[in-house]
Order: C-alpha cells, then sequence, then structure tokens
C-alpha cells in the first residue's frame, strides 16, 4: 500500500477515535448475531424445563382386575411424541382391598430404579443400591430417602383410572442444605 | 526435476508443511522417557477408533425412541461388520477411558503439571471429564432398559441439586418423563458437541505440549524452579535431546498398534455388549448398571450413609473436578521425582486401590437383595418334615435367603445366619423380626404368627456344622 496516497491520509486523519469507534461497533454487532444466532435454539432447547406437564387419566382396566396382590400396570404417558414407541410408558404398582385402591409410582425415590413387589415378605424392594420398601411405600431398609410415590386412582363408569405425574424425583429443599 | 518432485515442491511451497508442520514433528524432546510417555498418544489413538466406528454406526443407528433399539439389532445381527465395529466401538470407549486415566496418572506421578505445564495438565483434566460424559451418553445411546434407567438415574442425581435440581432433570428427560425426546438429547451430546469439545479441547492440549516442549524424565538432583527452568530445560534439550519423529514416536506407535489390536481382537472374539429389553420405562425386571469403568461409583453410591448422600451426589463430582483441575495450584514448583513426593505415590496406590475394591464390590452388589436365590435344599435344612423344615422352606418364600446367607445359600446384604442358632435366642431372633432393625425391615405387618415360629425352629437349629451332625 502507498502511504503517499490521498485516500489513505484522509482515511487517517483521526485514526485512533476511529479505530476505536470501529472496534466498538464491530463488537456490540458481533454480540448482536450472536444472539440473532443462538436465542431461538436456546428457547427451543429450554422449552420443555418451562413446560407444565399434563396430567391426565389413564385407563388401566376394570375394577375386577385387581385384588388385595399389588398388579403392574402399564398406561401411556400425558403427551407421547409420535415416534416414542415404548419409550412413552410409564409403569404403577396398584392394588385394591375392600374397594379402596393404593398406587405407587414403580420409581424407587432413591436415584430412580425400578422397584418390584416381592409377594412373600410383601416388601418393594429395588434392584439397584438395596432400597426396600414396606406394601404402604413407606422405606423398610436402604438408602432412600422418601417413601414411594402415591398416585391417585379413581373409578368411572366402571373403569379403573390412574393420574399420570412427572417422574417422581427426589429433590433436597434449600433448608435442608442450611443447617 | 521429476514431475513429482515438482509437484512436490509446488505443495510444499504453497502449503508450508516444510516450513511448519516438520518442524513440530521433528521439535526435539527428550531422551530419556522411553516407554513412559506412550499414555497420551495411545489416548489419541483410541479417540480415532472412536471417531472412525462411530461414524460408521451413525449411518445407520436411529436415535428415535423406539426404533434405535431396532437399529441396534440390525448393526449387532444382520449389517455386514456391525458386530465388529460396535464391538470396537465398545472396547475402544474401555480403552479411551483406561488410557486417560493411565496418562492422568503418569503425568500426576512425575509432577509434569508443574511450572510451566499448568495449562497442559489443566485442559487434560477437561477432556478427561468430557471423555467420562462421552462414556456415560454412549453407554446410554446402546438404548435398551440399561439405557433408559441410566437417564433415569442421571435425573434424580440432578434433582437432588437446590432449587435447580427438577429444571435439570426435566432437561435431561426433555419434558417431565422418559419419552421420545430423551434419546435425540444424548445422542447430540455424544454426537456433536462433547466430540466437538474434545476436538477444539485436544488442539488447545497439542499447542500447549508443543509451546513448552515434552518433559524430562523427574530428576530429584533438578527441582522445578520457574526463575531458571526454561533456560535450563532448553540448554539440557540442545545437549542431549532427539528428534520427536522418529527417535520418540516410534515408541508411540508400537504402543497404539498393540493398543487397536487389543480392541480390534476384544471386538472379534468377546462383542459387543449384549442388549438387554427394549427400552421401556414400565419394565420393572430392569436390573441396571453402568458399564465396568463407573462401577465403583455404584459402589460409592450404595454404600454411603444416606446422610451425606446429597453431599455426594452433588459435591463429589463438582469438587472432584476442582480438586484435580486445581492441582497445579497446590504446587507448581520444587521436586518432580516420586521418590521425593511419597504422598503424590500414596495417593495413586490409594486411588488405585479404591477403584479395584469399589468395583468389585459393584459387580457382586452384595448390598443388592439377589432375587434369584434358590430355595434351601433338604441337606441343607438337615430335616426333611416338621416346623424346622417349614421354617427352612419359609426363609425363601418370605425374601429372608434374598439378604441372609445360610450355607451357601442366598444373598449378601444381611448377616450370615449359618450358625444364628447359637448367637441368638428364641426371643431374640423373634424381636429382630417382627421389629426390624439396622437396614432390615420389620415382619410385623407380614408374617403370621405361625410362619413366624416355624421360621425361628428353623434358625435355631442353625449351629456350626460339626455340632450339627452331634444332634
Amino acid at each position: 500500500m502507498n502511504p503517499e496516497s490521498p485516500e489513505d491520509q484522509v482515511s487517517c486523519e483521526d485514526c485512533a477515535a476511529r479505530r476505536s469507534f470501529l472496534a466498538k461497533i464491530s463488537i456490540a454487532l458481533s454480540g448482536v448475531i450472536g444472539a440473532m444466532m443462538t436465542l431461538p435454539g436456546v428457547a427451543f432447547i429450554l422449552a420443555p424445563v418451562v413446560k407444565k406437564p399434563k396430567e391426565v387419566w389413564r385407563d388401566i382396566g376394570k375394577p375386577e382386575d385387581f385384588n388385595d396382590e399389588f398388579k403392574l400396570v402399564r398406561y401411556e404417558d400425558p403427551a407421547p411424541l409420535p415416534w416414542a414407541g415404548v419409550t412413552s410408558r410409564s409403569g404403577a404398582w396398584v392394588r385394591m382391598i375392600d374397594n379402596e385402591f393404593t398406587a405407587f409410582s414403580i420409581t424407587c425415590r432413591h436415584l430412580g430404579c425400578p422397584v418390584r413387589w416381592v409377594k412373600g415378605p410383601e416388601l418393594f424392594m429395588c434392584p439397584c443400591h438395596g432400597g426396600v420398601y414396606y406394601k404402604d411405600g413407606t422405606v423398610a431398609a436402604g438408602p432412600p430417602p422418601e417413601p414411594l410415590h402415591r398416585m391417585q386412582i379413581r373409578v368411572r363408569d366402571g373403569i379403573v383410572e390412574i393420574k399420570t405425574t412427572p417422574v417422581p424425583l427426589t429433590t433436597t429443599p434449600l433448608k435442608a442444605i442450611d443447617v | 526435476m521429476n514431475p513429482i518432485k515438482k509437484t512436490w515442491n509446488w505443495i510444499d511451497e504453497r502449503s508450508g508443511y516444510s516450513d511448519y508442520v516438520l518442524p513440530l514433528l521433528k521439535h526435539i524432546v527428550p531422551r530419556d522417557a522411553r516407554w513412559w510417555y506412550v499414555f497420551g498418544s495411545a489416548t489419541l489413538t483410541a479417540f480415532l477408533v472412536q471417531v472412525l466406528t462411530g461414524i460408521c454406526l451413525a449411518m445407520v443407528y436411529v436415535p428415535g425412541g423406539d426404533e434405535a433399539y431396532e437399529s441396534l439389532k440390525y448393526i449387532t445381527d444382520q449389517a455386514f461388520m456391525g458386530n465388529l465395529l460396535r464391538g470396537m466401538h465398545f472396547y475402544g470407549a474401555s480403552a479411551m477411558v483406561m488410557l486417560t486415566v493411565m496418562h492422568m496418572c503418569q503425568v500426576y506421578l512425575h509432577a509434569t503439571y508443574k511450572y510451566p505445564r499448568e495449562l497442559n495438565w489443566m485442559s487434560g483434566v477437561v477432556l478427561m471429564m468430557v471423555v467420562f460424559g462421552m462414556a456415560f451418553s454412549g453407554q446410554l445411546l446402546r438404548w435398551d432398559d440399561n439405557g433408559v434407567w441410566s437417564v433415569m438415574v442421571a435425573a434424580e442425581m440432578a434433582a437432588r441439586a437446590p432449587v435447580v435440581g427438577p429444571w435439570i432433570s426435566d432437561f435431561i428427560f426433555g419434558g417431565a418423563v422418559v419419552g421420545g425426546a430423551t434419546l435425540t438429547r444424548f445422542f447430540v451430546f455424544h454426537v456433536f458437541i462433547m466430540p466437538a469439545i474434545i476436538f477444539a479441547g485436544i488442539g488447545l492440549h497439542m499447542v500447549f505440549l508443543l509451546r513448552h516442549g515434552v518433559s524430562e524424565m523427574p530428576n530429584p538432583e533438578q527441582p522445578v524452579d520457574p526463575e531458571t527452568y526454561k533456560e535450563e530445560y532448553e540448554a539440557r534439550l540442545e545437549k542431549t535431546g532427539v528428534p520427536f519423529w522418529p527417535d520418540a514416536m516410534w515408541r508411540d506407535v508400537v504402543f497404539s498398534t498393540f493398543v487397536v489390536a487389543g480392541i480390534v481382537l476384544c471386538a472379534a472374539f468377546l462383542g459387543p455388549p449384549a442388549l438387554s429389553t427394549p427400552p421401556d420405562p414400565s419394565n420393572i425386571h430392569s436390573n441396571p448398571m453402568p458399564d465396568w469403568y463407573f462401577w465403583w461409583y455404584f459402589t460409592v453410591l450404595s454404600v454411603l450413609p444416606s446422610s451425606m448422600e446429597t453431599w455426594i451426589i452433588l459435591g463429589a463430582p463438582v469438587f472432584g473436578f476442582l480438586a484435580v483441575l486445581l492441582v497445579p495450584f497446590i504446587s507448581n514448583k520444587g521436586q518432580r521425582a516420586p521418590s521425593k513426593r511419597p504422598w503424590a505415590v500414596g495417593l495413586i496406590v490409594f486411588g488405585a486401590t479404591s477403584f479395584v475394591v469399589l468395583t468389585i464390590y459393584g459387580y457382586y452388589k452384595p448390598w443388592s437383595p439377589d432375587f434369584g436365590v434358590d430355595p434351601l435344599p433338604e441337606s441343607v435344612i438337615g430335616v426333611s418334615s416338621g416346623p424346622v423344615f417349614e421354617g427352612g422352606q419359609l426363609v425363601h418364600k418370605k425374601g429372608c435367603l434374598y439378604c441372609h446367607h445360610i450355607d451357601g445359600y442366598g444373598g449378601h446384604r444381611g448377616p450370615v445366619l449359618s450358625d444364628i442358632g447359637q448367637k441368638l435366642t428364641r426371643e431374640d431372633i423373634t424381636i429382630r423380626i417382627m421389629n426390624g432393625g439396622y437396614n432390615m425391615p420389620s415382619f410385623a405387618g407380614s408374617i403370621s404368627s405361625e410362619d413366624l415360629s416355624h421360621i425361628v425352629d428353623f434358625l435355631l437349629s442353625r449351629h456350626p456344622t460339626n455340632e450339627k451332625t452331634n444332634e
């Protein structure tokens, strides 16, 4: 480049101020470009976190299908995606004594593995980390900090229905941390 | 000049191969490291195996709720070479995790993280965490029931974080439950995001490596002094160093050959891990287990006292990562030789021992009720009728044997009962069964008094073998 050329001299009369302005505007515009590129995507990705889960009643059979023995029922999630296939299923343990239903989510409250009802000792047992629950869902042994999650059951027009819930998560309230 | 040479000269001049790449390949490295420094390059080789086999698998794998399992079955059972490629990707993952950790242990043992290589260490620690992330998300992409419950466990762990926990869990699920949106998230992490971080991280790791040069073997006579280190290092290297290619690199190549051959042979002869049942979150006959390199953590989660649990679940990954990351800031000068750093050697020995012990426990899962135990045979019960016999049947039926061991039968969760008759009285045993005890459920609500008395009769007949024969 020829430093003698008139254009160059004109453009460099107040070089420092001009450069600083150009630097600022470039940084600001880069921020705008970044925001335009990422914001819709961030919203797209975080939508499931903000969306409130629907709760619906799902048909799980007739009253005569149930007795005093816990039975595994399978039901479909509230809003299954068309391609979800078997992954849209959830399970619950349900029994009926004197027309009273008891239902527990199969999710262990320790770290979420599927608990099994074991008939002989009348206990729910978890295969992962040794959690054990009594038939009323309370903790009998092992690490679970909370009883099994109870689910709602209703009978309408001779059909037993279960109310779907999100996966029962064992959370830590702030006051528990404060100690 | 012959045309090939002419063409090459043209390319070389334009591309700068001789000016830029060759000096990197031939940069001078210490000659004394010999076989100690092969783990890093072998990790890189294992990563290349993962990239290449991963690309092939992704040509067929369908990251969709139902179809992932079907496509994996197709890859494993029907696709030409599919079984081998899945196996290579699996054993390649094991190799990469192992080599990463071995590389870190070697670097720690030789204190190579000290001045001026602090950032080499820190970029390596970040890379290692991403490798663990790849290992976890990868075993999850094997989208069978184990995959589903791995997500469940991950989400439950995240949920323990105060305030933001449930949001993170929903983010992991892609909703409130496992479903069609869950697998695709992990697919994206595993196939786009984390590999991109690894590529960038390796680039950075290499830049730091070339900037500061390959370290010498630790020498107790040469403690690191940041004031003089660089000059002394360069002076020594000038005297005794050798070009990286091929004087040092041939060992890396030989070791990597063994690594890749090991991966291929394992894949060919042991095959990829079998798929279990389809990813149905309502299937309770699942027995979720992580892949072997995480069994130690599985054990930790199982044997922790519950009062400490939330602290460990949340704290261990964060503080563990920070503690390892910040090692160079604890000490970045002074001795590098293991012979002068007994605590470092002790830590490696302690870490390795803990890993082995916890892994073995993770494999046997003695804390878990054993659902598949066999009933006691008559030879163990000792009689073939009467209350003792009835009790011997009941300890299986009532689940006692899931946790208690009697003469070679039963689980390992609770105390062995082979000679309980010698240790406890009728009253003690009855109270224990009725009320439960430390980690034992109370059976008061689920056992009839007749069954109880049979079980107690049976347990009272349990004496050490020599006494039993005297009766």
